[in-house]
């Protein structure tokens, strides 16, 4: 009988054999890229996004008829190879107004988020960090913030503010500062009792260092997945305040605004409420699509 | 070297609140770490055992502040560091370092290995950029793992790789002291023995002293000259390695050895198998904390605290079949053993 003699057949392996069958190195962030792209509906959602962005880029060479001016022979035409939308109740080019508005509906979801992201992100890490009072103070402020259903607080900001595109960009900013506030206050905290947080202490790391190489990095995936997530949802409560006559004031060719002036040839003309619907819709999916792929890239329970 | 310890604990206390109600009040303690005295000396290991819970690893953490002490003084290099402000305290931790228990948790999983051994170089400005990309060379072939390493991040490398990569971190300093909380009990056996024996080639290449806390009575046994056992935030004996293992002198270190197995099946021995769980360090039990486990106990021992003292030479017990309250210890001992037996 052959005697099985570990120590000879499957010797321990050396600690340099074992890296090298390791694969090549990737950061994080890159493999966290490489399995997004292998979702296939976050890759939908990019192309989603991607075009819109493409045409709010280049929207003055792709239009074929001036934003605001008004055709008033042409009013409420149908589709047609001339106006590819048809027109609205004041003959203006349904297409030109959409690829317009894309640059509308980008920039309030890029400065709204943005802007919710910058105060949340400040308000989260001082609560999360020196808790206490700091803590208690901020934490009350957002929750009384988020008691009110968030549209009605936006009406309400712009209410005081004034109605126009910039001030309804700041009410969606305000009212998404205490989601992003409470996601990056929770992570801090827990980041903050991380053993290799007591690991960076202990090597003699000042706290404002450990905040910014070791907290912050390691709370920006749920941060992330949040402001794809905002993109839409800020796309989404720009449009209900511009349909509310609370945002963007005409002539600005916002989607939401859009659907507000049609909406009383949604039968006679429905191609007038069709498009910017559809774009609104087609945005915040592609958002969302992103977003949910994001999260689960950047979950580190997916990990093998 | 010198008479003088490297290390100096005198009368550390660690008592956690326990909050409680709608406003968080504190209605209790946790003694975590009740009044713990030692000495540690420059290139000895010290280990320290104890069933989980008994307080040892927030000792260890105490000692660098990582967690902040109740109470106490900790004398490392005959200076007071508990009460250093932070500055000082920052520039201290360069001299202490820690390895921790689990090397899963202990390494920043977004920062490469590269990046984790030139941290400590960096905050205490020890080396030039290029400098440091050389000195994290050396120290990974110093702890066995190839400079390509360097580059790659936590999560590709084994249990085993990454405990080597939080002795680096510790090493990469030139400290005098590391701590090492129970830096092989999450690991495999087979790789624990790699482990502990590149730790002890460590120590005597650099000249480190280490305090070496365990569960695991063996490898503490492997690795310490002297050993602190702790029972409920106090440390019950401390002495020699060989003198604890052939006389403990506390019954709780006697049944602690009763229950290291036996390798050879012939050899017969009597397990000393303790009734009862450990109290719960929020209510410690008054007297000494062992009375209502230990099969010696007597009248004086649920009303008195014994203090830790010198029995023999450099062996040192907290139980009063020792002292003089303890009258006849030896022969009651002698007694209830043979009523054992």
């Amino acid at each position: 009988m052959e005697t099985v003699r570990p120590d000879k057949q499957t010797p321990i392996p050396s600690p340099e054999q074992e890296a090298h069958t390791v694969p090549a190195p990737a950061s994080p962030w890159k493999e966290a890229f490489r399995q997004l792209r292998r979702n296939k509906l976050a890759v939908v959602g990019m192309f989603i996004i991607s075009f819109f962005i493409l045409i709010a880029v280049f929207a003055p060479l792709l239009t074929p008829h001036q934003v605001s001016t008004m055709n008033a022979a042409d009013r409420l035409q149908g589709p047609s190879a001339d106006y590819w939308f048809g027109t609205d109740d004041l003959g203006r080019d349904i297409f030109t107004r959409i690829v317009y508005g894309a640059r509308i509906s980008l920039m309030v979801g890029f400065f709204a988020v943005t802007g919710a992201l910058i105060f949340g992100s400040m308000l989260g890490i001082l609560a999360g960090y020196f808790g206490r009072w700091v803590d208690m103070l901020i934490s009350r402020v957002f929750d009384i913030m988020l008691a009110f259903p968030s549209i009605l607080l936006a009406i309400a900001i712009v209410a005081i503010l004034g109605p126009s595109l910039q001030n309804a960009l700041i009410a969606i900013a305000i009212i998404n500062i205490p989601i992003f506030g409470r996601l990056v206050r929770s992570k801090v905290i827990s980041i903050r009792e991380e053993e290799y947080i007591m690991a960076a202490k202990a090597q003699g790391m000042k706290s404002g260092r450990i905040l910014v190489h070791h907290v912050l990095p390691n709370s920006m995936a749920p941060i992330i997945v949040q402001a794809t997530l905002g993109f839409g949802t800020a796309i989404l409560e720009a449009a209900a305040l511009g349909f509310l006559g609370l945002g963007a004031q005409p002539p600005t060719p916002e989607w939401g605004r859009m659907l507000s002036d049609a909406r009383q040839y949604i039968t006679s003309a429905p191609w007038t409420v069709l498009f910017p619907g559809l774009s609104i819709m087609l945005v915040v999916l592609g958002f969302n699509m992103i977003g949910d792929g994001l999260r689960d890239a950047l979950d580190p329970k997916m990990k093998h | 070297m010198t008479d003088q310890p490297l290390l100096k604990v005198t009368n550390l206390k660690k008592y956690f609140p326990i909050k409680g109600g709608i406003l968080g009040r504190p209605v209790g303690e946790v003694k975590a770490v009740d009044d713990v005295s030692f000495d540690v000396f420059e290139g000895e290991v010290l280990g320290i055992v104890g069933e989980s819970g008994c307080g040892k690893s927030t000792t260890g953490k105490a000692l660098l502040r990582l967690i902040e002490p109740t109470a106490g003084g900790v004398h490392f290099q005959g200076k007071d560091i508990t009460t250093l402000g932070t500055d000082e305290m920052r520039k201290v931790r360069r001299d202490m370092q820690i390895i921790f228990q689990d090397p899963y948790a202990s390494l920043n999983p977004r920062h490469n290995i590269g990046k984790i051994l030139s941290e400590p170089l960096l905050v205490h400005g020890l080396a030039e950029k290029k400098e440091r990309t050389e000195k994290v060379h050396e120290i990974l072939r110093i702890v066995g793992l190839p400079p390509e390493a360097a580059d790659r991040y936590p999560h590709q490398f084994s249990g085993g790789q990454r405990q080597r990569i939080g002795i680096a971190r510790a090493l990469i300093v030139r400290p005098k002291l590391i701590i090492c909380d129970e830096p092989v009990s999450a690991l495999d056996v087979s790789i624990q023995s790699q482990i502990l024996n590149l730790m002890e080639d460590l120590q005597e290449e650099f000249g480190l002293t280490y305090v070496f806390i365990a569960h695991d009575l063996s490898v503490v046994k492997h690795i310490s000259d002297r050993i602190a056992v702790m029972y409920l935030g106090k440390i019950v004996e401390l002495a020699d390695r060989d003198d604890l293992y052939d006389r403990p002198l506390h019954p709780y270190t006697e049944s602690l050895m009763s229950a290291v197995p036996e390798p050879d099946p012939d050899v017969k021995k009597e397990r000393i198998v303790l009734e009862g769980d450990v109290p719960s360090p929020s209510d410690p039990p008054p007297g000494c904390p062992f009375h209502n486990r230990c099969p010696y106990v007597m009248d004086v021992c649920r009303e008195k605290v014994p203090a830790l003292e010198a029995v023999h030479v450099n062996h040192y017990a907290a139980c009063h079949l020792h002292t003089e309250e303890g009258g006849d210890a030896d022969a009651s001992i002698n007694h209830l053993k043979g009523e054992k037996a």
